[in-house]
């Protein structure tokens, strides 16, 4: 072959001649990236040329659609709790990004973007492949900077590393113009970032607010625990059931919290929000004291603002200053990262059991599996549902597996009833809900948990908007088990369609290829099933297939997820069919 | 519906302190689009502290909003400051360029009466028009415009408003606190965190 030698470069003495694109590697490499997604074009070539050298080091992930290739990153992310690492060409590579900044965004995930850019002397011009990206990416992204010029490079890669990771994460977007990749300079050495003079990532914890919080906690009667992300992204797993272990405090979890307390815990009562668990819902409109960690209380979580826990006492920790009271008026803030102030809540609350208050979640439990649970996950007739694949799924994995989620009612089934043994087990679009995350996240998410068994379950809507990443596995050969849940609607418009606009289906009718077949031309191994008695088994199939496998389930096509609190109501209206 | 109180909207002055940053006036203001928040008056300039910026930003907003909105300011990546008052609590400028036709100033003693009475400083004086200069509040100002339209005023324009805040002992020893603090330290600002009604930063 006529490919030259390939040489993994060592880092750098200072005072060496680099290319900016080099520098820019080189940054990457001590900040320890691994894996890089991304999709190359000319106005990044010349990083593309250095990223040549350093197979050793980086390894890079060819995706097929850049919205695939952050996606991908905001996997790894979640997956791994490093920063993801993404590369696009200026213009359309840049413009595709959007999608998964916002979503990162939200999702509060750490990103480094880096798009190539013009030459500095064509910016505003309408140059070839040339779009605005600092202006169109400006309100997604926690912070953006444009280089212009190749020494800039160190010390703009290590500040948008420090922002990506540091305080409430998100995503940062580095644009490049050509020439300064090209640029020769004379380079300095790498120094990571840990301190910028204007941002501070975490507000000063304030003892008068813990011993507050604690005296509150203390003297409840019937105090409640919501837990989101937060947990996760301070790290405080450990801290966070220490707390809720010493208090007894029943707890409930957002979509994005899931899996920080394993989904079996004692004192796990469930998922709140639109479709959460009925008792937990209930039951913030029951509590005294409600301590909210982590969490931002969106409004998917809330329902109507104006009932919502009106009776209760708020205690809010949060590392972010503005989420507090930005939503629900908190009597007790407690400004900081969770991983520093749990412990010392922790150690001024009183050891308690809560055991009465906690067996009317159980109640309500009971109600709500009387109601909705036992049809979904045992159903003795009728055509599939969402609920028993997810059921029998547990049975196989035992909560052992990464389950990353698209966007619809499988969504909804999956995060209500996967089991979770393990923190950074539930990958999923929560603050965004974009369709088409879950297939790209879930190539990310295994990359960044190699060991771990990782498998995207997709809506027959969402998996035909990035299809095109099962060229990704094919290529890159990373082992994702895929399971579409086949019910031949745009599933949860569809739902509220039924519910909410007298049943008329406006294009929610969706059909799809013969996804065995698509699996097959990317050579990736496939299994189609329709009958009940054929759920185990192929599961197993998909479990024990060495390598990637995609497993189309048939469901029902007109099945609701309850329970549901409508749009508009509060939270204790919440309706269990 | 259940009674509502009325929404008390009035004047604030957010001063926001921030790095010398390209890019930072748009995330700024796209914090006010974004909720569709219009902003009356918007100064930004050097500080008295080189490399630091002074936003002035006008708003006729209720209070709630205003603190929800400057949480959302500050916590902007180069933002290393925010402060929001009432009128009441600044003193506050805004400066008006007049320009009338020379010979009607010379001609009409009155006029130079009124200008006087306004109290207007002559910026420059041309053979076909005559510049002047007031500050103050808008009524102020406005009135120079009331008083000079009859005699030919040519071009009026004014500033955003500028303002010092009252209270505060401003932010100059905060931030050389700030930098003492560097690299890496957090910086106590204790004044501040026992007075959480006031100033609603960390
Ligand atoms: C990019 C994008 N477009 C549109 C929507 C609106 N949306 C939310 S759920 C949904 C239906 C999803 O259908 P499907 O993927 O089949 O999943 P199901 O609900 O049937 O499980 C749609 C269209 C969205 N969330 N994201």
């Amino acid at each position: 072959m006529l490919t030259q030698e390939k040489q993994v470069p060592a880092l750098p003495e200072t005072d060496t001649l680099l290319s900016g694109g080099q520098a820019l590697l080189h940054a990457l490499v001590v900040e320890g990236v691994d894996t890089i997604f991304g999709y190359p074009g000319g106005a990044i070539m010349p990083i593309y040329d250095a990223l040549y050298d350093f197979e050793g080091d980086l390894k890079h992930v060819l995706v097929r659609h850049e919205q695939g290739g952050i996606h991908a990153g905001q996997g790894y992310a979640r997956s791994s709790g490093k920063v993801g690492v993404v590369f696009a060409t200026s213009g359309p590579g840049a413009t595709n990004l959007v999608t998964g900044l916002a979503d990162a965004q939200i999702d509060s995930t750490p990103l480094v973007c880096i798009t190539g850019q013009v030459f500095a002397h064509l910016l505003g011009t309408d140059a070839f492949q040339e779009a605005d990206v600092i202006g169109i990416t400006t309100p997604v992204t926690k912070w953006n900077y444009q280089i212009t010029d190749a020494t800039e490079i160190p010390e703009v890669i290590a500040k948008a590393f420090h922002i990506a990771r540091t305080g409430r994460p998100g995503p940062v977007l580095i644009d490049i113009t050509k020439n300064a990749q090209l640029q020769k300079f004379s380079f300095q050495g790498y120094t990571p970032c840990n301190h910028i003079r204007s941002y501070r990532p975490k507000p000063i914890v304030r003892k008068e607010y813990i011993e507050q919080a604690a005296e509150l906690i203390n003297s409840a009667q019937k105090p409640f625990v919501l837990w989101g992300q937060g947990v996760m992204l301070g790290s405080a797993e450990q801290e966070f059931k220490a707390f809720i272990e010493k208090t007894g405090i029943p707890a409930a979890w957002t979509i994005m919290g899931a899996g920080a307390l394993p989904s079996d815990h004692p004192q796990n009562v469930g998922m709140l929000g639109m479709h959460g668990n009925y008792g937990p819902n209930v039951m913030t409109n029951e509590c005294d004291v409600l301590i909210a960690i982590g969490m931002r209380f969106d409004d998917r979580v809330t329902g109507r603002l104006d009932k919502y826990a009106k009776q209760a006492k708020i205690i809010h920790l949060d590392i972010d200053p503005a989420e507090i009271d930005k939503n629900v008026k908190t009597t007790v803030p407690v400004w900081g990262d969770c991983k520093e102030t749990l412990p010392l809540l922790t150690q001024l609350v009183e050891a308690k059991q809560h055991t009465a208050w906690l067996e009317q979640f159980r109640e309500f439990e009971q109600k709500e599996i009387d109601a909705v649970i036992r049809e979904e996950l045992f159903p003795s007739s009728g055509e599939m549902t969402m609920g028993e694949a997810i059921q029998q799924l547990n049975e196989l994995t035992k909560g052992e597996a990464i389950i990353v989620t698209d966007v619809g009612q499988h969504q909804m089934v999956a995060c209500r009833y996967a089991k979770l043994n393990h923190t950074r087990s539930n990958i999923t679009s929560g603050g965004l809900g974009t369709m088409g995350f879950a297939l790209p996240a879930a190539i990310g998410a295994k990359f960044g948990a190699l060991d771990r068994t990782v498998v995207a379950v997709i809506g027959d809507g969402g998996i035909q908007m990035t299809i095109q990443e099962l060229g990704t596995i094919m290529q890159s050969g990373i082992d994702v088990k895929i399971m579409i849940l086949n019910n031949q609607f745009l599933g949860m418009v569809r739902q509220w369609q039924e519910l909410f606009h007298e049943r008329r289906y406006s294009f929610v009718d969706i059909t799809s290829p013969d996804y065995v077949q698509v699996a097959k031309g990317y050579g990736i191994a496939g299994r189609s099933i329709n009958q009940r008695e054929d759920l185990t088994s192929a599961l197993q199939e998909m479990l024990s297939h060495p390598g990637s496998f995609l497993l189309e389930v048939m469901v029902t096509k007109e099945n609701n997820v309850f329970p549901m609190v409508p749009q508009g109501c509060s939270v204790s209206e919440i309706r269990l069919k | 519906m259940s009674e509502q109180a009325p929404i008390e909207r009035e004047e604030f002055n957010i001063t926001v302190y921030t790095e010398n940053h390209i890019g930072l006036l748009n995330r700024i203001a796209m914090i006010f689009s974004r909720r569709k928040i219009n902003i009356d008056s918007l100064n930004t300039s050097p500080s008295e502290i080189e490399g630091i910026h002074r936003f002035n930003i006008v708003i006729n907003e209720t209070e709630e909003v205003v603190s929800k909105i400057a949480r959302q300011i500050e916590k902007q990546v180069e933002v290393l400051k925010v402060y929001y008052n009432t009128n009441e609590d600044v003193i506050w400028q805004e400066m008006a360029l007049y320009k009338v036709p020379t010979d009607v100033i010379a001609e009409k003693a009155k006029v130079e009466r009124l200008l006087r009475e306004n109290g207007a400083r002559v910026v420059v004086i041309r053979k076909d028009y005559t510049v002047f200069e007031t500050t103050g509040h808008r009524e102020e100002t406005d009135n120079l415009i009331k008083v000079l339209q009859p005699f030919g005023l040519i071009e009026f324009v004014r500033s955003a408003r500028i303002a010092i805040i009252k209270g505060s002992e401003g932010f100059n020893r905060k931030l050389r606190e700030f930098e003492r603090a560097e690299p890496g330290q957090e910086v106590i600002e204790n004044e501040f965190l026992n007075s959480r009604e006031k100033v609603f930063t960390m």
